[in-house]
């Protein structure tokens, strides 16, 4: 555990931004107040976290329709995510994207997707960016393990390889593609296998455990940041609600999802390990809880409370308007 | 007759369908949800609304069909087989997803027959949700079934309600030619009353849902539920209006309309799709190359702007048309000379 104490607090209020941050947007859904869809990103909070400890608002990543942690780990303010997920005028998208499709292009974040595998061609776009430019940066695709099946997926990890980009591959594997099994529907049962067999290096890791998945990236970055060409992680970290809010999930078990918040609760299991390993004690961790649910609270409840957008919206942001 | 939603409507044609005739499957994404899963419940799966549950766990895995996130291969898997003997029908969860997997229809399953100079067709039903209302935002709210149309060798159709969609589809499954078959996710919980037993209803033949004398008004889908509340309302300011379901929009029922607009001269055609290239663009150029000499005044489109779905509900309420927009329409065309 080489990371210092800043590091570490900063990795944790970042989990528990998007803990609780998902956690208040259910409560909200459930009450109503939320349109469309809301996917809840709980249990997979150490991937975000640790792939995105590496990057700069200058690198990119490609999110997913649950993409709420990519956002709040890649910087954007959780207050204009929130106006966002309400579909609010001075949302981060104006209230025209809502949650499935926040993007912050000032923070290198290229929008949440509604189309499953979207995100791995627009990231390896990114990176044909950074190349051409000649920049030292990455460019970071999250694909969940039902989106790993998809052809677009294919193409953009072979075209990664082909042009030897600065391009990542992050799979998030919760084992699930809405109610679907991962060992049901990915035919070898081994993502990273089948991702290194395009020509890649690839690893897999523990998503619950913060330390697995940065460490990777790590690597990850070193070797795209060389001009070495792509790399694909394949991070395991089970789901914890169901697909969308409102999935009654009759195709697992009350005991399963009990067990996995006990045993695999990736904030549980950095703040034991840290709490052995470095001087951070539980009322520093108790300090960062109160002060993330105050302002997670705070934007929502000012999120509630912000204007619509204006009927007139509706016709705006088309085309890009000359005058 | 037992009053049912538009989704047992639909669950039921493709039940009675896949007793009937052991060459129809069901292929599409957790369409027997649950598979590769701790817990395989065979009666609770049938896809993200429901439409087909009980299906897998009354044919089984063999012919209601789980795939990965993949719709290209099942696009194309549909088409293959259907090219060789099967009747797949394959749901395509929401229609906004045909831009990964579009070729496989439209360069194949479409051009089979004529491209293979009529040796074979691609018997094959493509189920997939169309429209607003949801607040799901621009990639899960589209009505792009005008781009369907636009193919050749398609046949496209757009129930809008429990009994057209029964009917419909079962005539859908038993056509030789590929269909698109598009479901209005604001309707599946809209009921009707619907015959328990199999029926058919022809594609290209329009429903007149209400007789009028005075304005013609073509509804596409959902529009028809607001066309004939606009219709009851303006029914009291003395104005008579003919409500015309096509149900099918390719091949469309040009006779249907053309009688009523011989009648009415005035014509409001309503969809919720896009207004360029569009089914209203079409209908009502039909309407002034073949219907000229009654019009008696210029036809109006009333539909969604030129723009994308936006996912705030407030903006959402202005991008489809209402029963008060469509009013507005009717009475501009009336008043008009
Ligand atoms: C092209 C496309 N196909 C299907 C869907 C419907 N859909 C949305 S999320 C999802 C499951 C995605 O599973 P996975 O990639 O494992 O991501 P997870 O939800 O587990 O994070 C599906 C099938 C979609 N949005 N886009
Ligand atoms: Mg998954």
């Amino acid at each position: 555990m080489n990371l210092d104490e800043a590091a570490l607090r900063h990795a944790y209020e970042t989990m528990r931004l998007m803990r609780i941050f998902d956690e208040t947007g259910r409560r909200e859904f459930l009450a109503g107040n939320l349109p469309g869809f809301i996917h809840m990103y709980c249990g997979e909070e150490a991937i975000a976290a640790g792939i995105c400890a590496h990057l700069t608002d200058a690198d990119y990543i490609a999110s997913t329709h649950r993409g709420h942690g990519h956002c709040i780990a890649k910087g954007c303010t959780i207050e204009d995510m929130a106006l966002e997920i309400f579909c609010r005028r001075d949302g981060l998208c104006r209230g025209k994207g809502g949650s499935m499709h926040i993007a912050d292009l000032e923070k290198g974040m290229l929008g949440a997707n509604a189309i499953v595998g979207g995100s791995a061609p627009l990231a390896v776009g990114a990176a044909l960016k950074i190349k051409t430019r000649g920049d030292s940066n990455v460019a970071v695709a999250f694909i969940g393990d039902g989106a790993s099946n998809q052809g677009t997926v294919f193409e953009a990890m072979n075209l990664a390889v082909v042009l030897k980009l600065p391009a990542i591959f992050a799979y998030e594997n919760n084992g699930y593609a809405e109610m679907t099994g991962v060992d049901y529907h990915c035919g070898s049962g081994d993502i990273a296998a089948r991702a290194g067999a395009f020509g890649m290096p690839a690893h897999k890791v523990d998503g619950t455990d913060y330390f697995a998945v940065h460490e990777a990236m790590a690597a990850a970055v070193e070797h795209a940041r060389a001009g070495k060409g792509p790399v694909s992680i394949e991070c395991v970290a089970p789901r914890w609600y169901g697909h969308f809010e409102g999935d009654p999930q009759a195709y697992r078990t009350k005991e399963e999802i009990a067990e996995l918040e006990q045993t695999r609760d990736p904030l549980t299991l950095f703040r034991e390990r840290v709490m052995a390993e470095s001087t951070l004690t539980e009322a520093d961790f108790a300090a960062i809880d109160a002060a993330v649910s105050e302002r997670i609270e705070a934007a929502m409840d000012a999120a509630r409370k912000a204007p619509l957008p204006e009927p007139a919206d509706l016709y705006t942001d088309v085309y890009e308007v000359y005058d | 007759m037992a009053k049912i939603t538009m989704r047992e409507a639909i669950n039921q044609a493709m039940r009675l369908e896949m007793a009937r005739d052991p060459d129809v499957i069901l292929i599409g994404e957790d369409v027997a949800g649950g598979r590769g899963c701790p817990v395989d419940d065979k009666e609770a799966a049938g896809g993200v609304m429901g439409v087909s549950a009980g299906l897998y766990g009354e044919f089984g895995a063999a012919r209601v069909i789980d795939t990965p996130i993949t719709e290209s291969a099942i696009m194309g898997a549909a088409a293959g087989a259907a090219l060789t003997g099967l009747r797949p029908i394959a749901e395509l969860m929401f229609a906004d997803f045909f831009g990964v997997c579009f070729d496989q229809v439209y360069n194949q399953a479409a051009k089979f027959r004529y491209m293979f100079g009529g040796q074979h067709g691609a018997p094959m039903v493509v189920r997939t949700m169309v429209g607003a209302g949801m607040g799901a935002g621009p990639q899960h709210s589209q009505a792009i079934y005008p781009i369907f149309a636009h193919i050749p060798g398609l046949k496209v159709v757009l129930p809008s309600g429990a009994y057209d969609a029964k009917g419909l589809l079962i005539q859908s499954i038993r056509d030789n030619d590929p269909v698109m078959f598009c479901e209005h996710k604001m309707l599946y919980g809209e009921e009707e009353e619907v015959p328990e037993e199999s029926y058919q209803i022809p594609l290209g033949e329009a429903r007149v849902v209400r007789e009028g004398s005075d304005v013609t008004v073509v509804a596409l889908g959902r529009m028809v539920h607001l066309a004939v509340e606009a219709a009851g309302e303006l029914e009291e300011q003395g104005i008579s209006v003919a409500v015309i379901d096509p149900r099918t929009i390719s091949p469309l029922d040009v006779d249907t309309i053309l009688d009523s607009v011989e009648e009415t001269g005035r014509v409001v055609v309503v969809d919720e799709a896009t207004p360029i290239c569009s089914m209203a663009s079409e209908i009502a150029s039909m309407i002034v190359s073949d219907g000229f000499s009654s019009l008696r005044a210029p036809i109006r489109k009333v539909t969604a702007p030129h723009t994308p779905v936006p996912a705030s509900p407030v903006l959402e309420a202005g991008y489809a048309p209402t029963a008060a927009s469509i009013r507005e329409a009717v009475e501009a065309v009336y008043n008009y000379r």
